[in-house]
């Protein structure tokens, strides 16, 4: 595989070059070329593409380098997936700080889209939590960035997109858990108005998210699921979890995601989630990543595709502007399946073009319609931007460069970091 | 407490393992395995710089490396001084692993002398004599596995790949012969047959539906070596793939595209 998750028609890179040892040296590129590495591909759009170029697959530099199991550092190859790490650090107590809806990213994939989780609001967001790295330049040095040490170069790289320089190993910080399970709690919310009373009511409590059913009508609009969870300290086992059982074994012609569908889903979710059971206990695979059961998933958005929709809007006044997105939706009777609404707390990654700030951020994602899907989510972008908002490049494959250049203030920074030899198709198209 | 789970992470033993051909990528996949049980090694590989990473990772992930060394695996005198040293180091094997190898290009094989001698040596002469030397060692002790990656290759001749089809085939002979040779006593000798595996060796290759990856094969490879299982295939399926190929009327198998 190289290509995105989103399964957009976007153009595939010329070579895929595999690199299999973090020794190894950058390959010759013609004045022509340019390079971007490639993980898992699971960012939505182009930001993981550099079509008609060089991409360097770093799927086998999965290595660990040092894990030390009393402070709870582990230093890997920037290849190795978020689950790989899991599988070796929870039998010892030790859990990642963030983590993204999906264990099945890479190392580096989760630095250079400085991904957030759940627990935004007391993690902040995966750069938060990264002590140092080692990146591969052009010019064929390697740059040990910390935060004292090539600062700038560390601060552009976390969110940095893969354009700075092939990232070979980092070292992050783990943090202690007593047990593998998850104490949840769900409560159903009938406005956007209540998710943030919810919200403001539930900063105690380590992981907070909500599910939106954007098929709600007239005074139900903003209705959801607010569910909030913290690591259990109940039970002793620590066991990671297991691989995926099932998979969607093929990509059908159409979207299985439309409005019948998601209407009949979102009124059987809704009605099962509502009752509040109080507390749940749940292993932590499945509260975390709960799609990663089925593999592949993203293949029932048919053979067009889908796109994925991320915004974030300030604090202030971000319900009102929620409000206003959910109904843009609602009127245009597009179907978004997994809509998800969360409050990101005030601590700053270091990270130059990070995504995660504090504010409300909502996530939507429509099986790809052509213009017609265009035109709804530059509808969304006017809402976004006129709120000060900002989109998430790595579930992006559309946005204007003006909305780009509004929501990254440190853009100008962050351009003086990047290797010449590197690029994206995400980058050459928010430059034009 | 910190630690206080590590009853749940399964068994922990203290097996002592020679490992020739540390850094292939397979090898590698079994190893994590028994370095998460806190298993001891003994490394053995031709690069420096690769058995360095190697070597990192394991012990990250909880083994204990008793020592390793590096040097040209066609330099055949080293293999017994490197078995001697690992059982020196180790106490005594419990377990040797070989799994060097070379996928030459068949075309390449067919026009130059040089590159059919280097495929034999790599995959046949090298692997012999480790095999002999870890045989002596747990001969000597009584007990202990030889687990030994050959290959489906060796099933039967394919104009594909018959060089190192050939090589592997004469590791295949002589297991068998070792089978034969410690039948009855506390030496098992372990024969493990990867059909096609994605892998840096193969990554060349065009890869379809019955290939598997290294990590997927791992566990399969520490049971049979468990049991003291003759001969394993991995995956599984291979076994099924190689009797109906080695079934195949000879004239029908010419036409074939393998």
């Amino acid at each position: 595989m190289n290509g995105s998750w989103g399964g957009l028609p976007i153009a595939a890179a010329d070579r895929i070059l595999e690199r299999d040892w973090r020794f190894e040296t950058l390959p010759k590129l013609s004045p022509t070329d340019s390079v971007l590495p490639y993980g898992l591909g699971r960012s939505y759009g182009d930001s993981c593409i550099n079509s008609h170029a060089t991409q360097i697959s770093t799927r086998r530099l999965n290595r660990l380098i040092r894990f030390d199991a009393q402070q709870g550092l582990l230093q890997c190859e920037a290849g190795i997936t978020l689950d790989e790490i899991l599988q070796v650090v929870v039998p010892h107590g030790w859990f990642l700080p963030v983590l993204p809806g999906t264990r099945f990213v890479t190392l580096g994939g989760a630095i250079a889209n400085d991904v957030h989780g759940k627990n935004h609001h007391h993690a902040g967001s995966f750069g938060c939590h990264v002590q140092s790295l080692t990146l591969l330049r052009s010019d064929g040095e390697r740059y040990r960035c910390t935060p004292q040490e090539n600062a700038a170069l560390f601060a552009a790289t976390i969110g940095g997109l893969g354009l700075t320089g092939l990232l070979v190993s980092a070292e992050v910080k783990l943090v202690p858990v007593s047990s593998d399970q998850m104490e949840v709690e769900d409560l159903a919310f009938s406005s956007v108005e209540e998710f943030g009373q919810l919200s403001r009511d539930s900063t105690e409590w380590e992981y907070n998210v909500s599910w939106i059913d954007t098929f709600a009508r007239n005074g139900q609009v903003g209705r959801g699921i607010f569910s909030r969870a913290r690591h259990a300290h109940n039970s002793g086992t620590l066991k990671p979890g297991r691989r995926p059982r099932i998979a969607v074994p093929i990509t059908p012609p159409v979207s299985l995601i439309n409005k019948w569908t998601v209407d009949v889903f979102n009124r059987a979710y809704f009605a099962r989630r509502k009752q509040n059971k109080g507390l749940q206990y749940t292993h932590y695979q499945p509260y975390f990543f709960p799609l990663d059961g089925i593999a592949n998933w993203n293949r029932i958005y048919g053979r067009k595709g889908f796109y994925q929709y991320q915004c974030v809007v300030p604090r202030v006044g971000g319900e009102a502007v929620i409000e206003a997105l959910l109904r843009e939706v609602n009127r245009s009777g597009a179907a978004s399946f997994l809509t998800v609404l969360k409050e990101f707390g005030e601590q700053r990654s270091p990270g130059m073009l990070s995504f995660p700030r504090s504010g409300l951020t909502l996530a939507i994602d429509f099986p790809n319609r052509g213009e017609r899907t265009r035109n709804l989510l530059a509808s969304f972008d006017e809402i976004v931007q006129s709120a000060g908002g900002a989109l998430y490049p790595a579930k992006d494959a559309r946005m204007p460069a003006t909305l780009f250049t509004s929501g990254f203030p440190r853009l100008q920074e962050f351009v003086s970091e990047i290797d010449p030899k590197f690029s994206s198709t995400f980058w050459r198209r928010i430059q034009q | 407490m910190k630690g206080s789970g590590m009853k749940d992470s399964g068994m922990k033993s203290d097996t002592r393992i020679l490992v020739f051909g540390a850094t292939s990528a397979i090898c590698h996949e079994v190893l994590k395995l028994y370095a998460a049980q806190g298993a001891s090694f003994f490394l053995v590989a031709r690069n420096h710089d690769k058995l360095g990473a190697v070597t990192d990772d394991l012990v990250a992930r909880g083994a204990r490396v008793d020592g390793s060394c590096c040097y040209d695996f066609n330099d055949w005198e080293q293999h017994e001084v490197a078995v001697r040293q690992g059982a020196q180091n180790l106490g005594a094997i419990d377990i040797a692993i070989v799994a060097h190898g070379t996928l030459p290009e068949q075309a390449q094989c067919e026009s130059s002398s040089a590159a059919l001698k280097a495929c034999m040596d790599d995959n046949f002469t090298s692997a012999a004599i480790v095999a002999e030397a870890c045989a002596q060692q747990l001969s000597r002790q009584g007990s202990g596995a030889l687990a030994v990656v050959s290959s489906v290759a060796g099933d039967r001749g394919r104009k594909s790949n018959y060089a190192y089809g050939a090589a592997k085939a004469g590791i295949d002979t002589l297991l068998q012969g070792l089978q034969g040779r410690f039948s009855g006593s506390g030496v098992k000798i372990v024969n493990i047959k990867p059909g096609m595996i994605i892998s840096p060796m193969t990554a060349h290759l065009k890869h379809g539906a019955i290939w598997a990856t290294a990590a997927d094969i791992a566990p399969d490879i520490q049971k049979a070596i468990a049991s003291g299982r003759k001969v394993c295939y991995v995956p599984g399926y291979w076994r099924l793939i190689m009797f109906v190929i080695r079934s195949l009327p000879t004239t029908l198998l010419a036409k074939l595209p393998i």
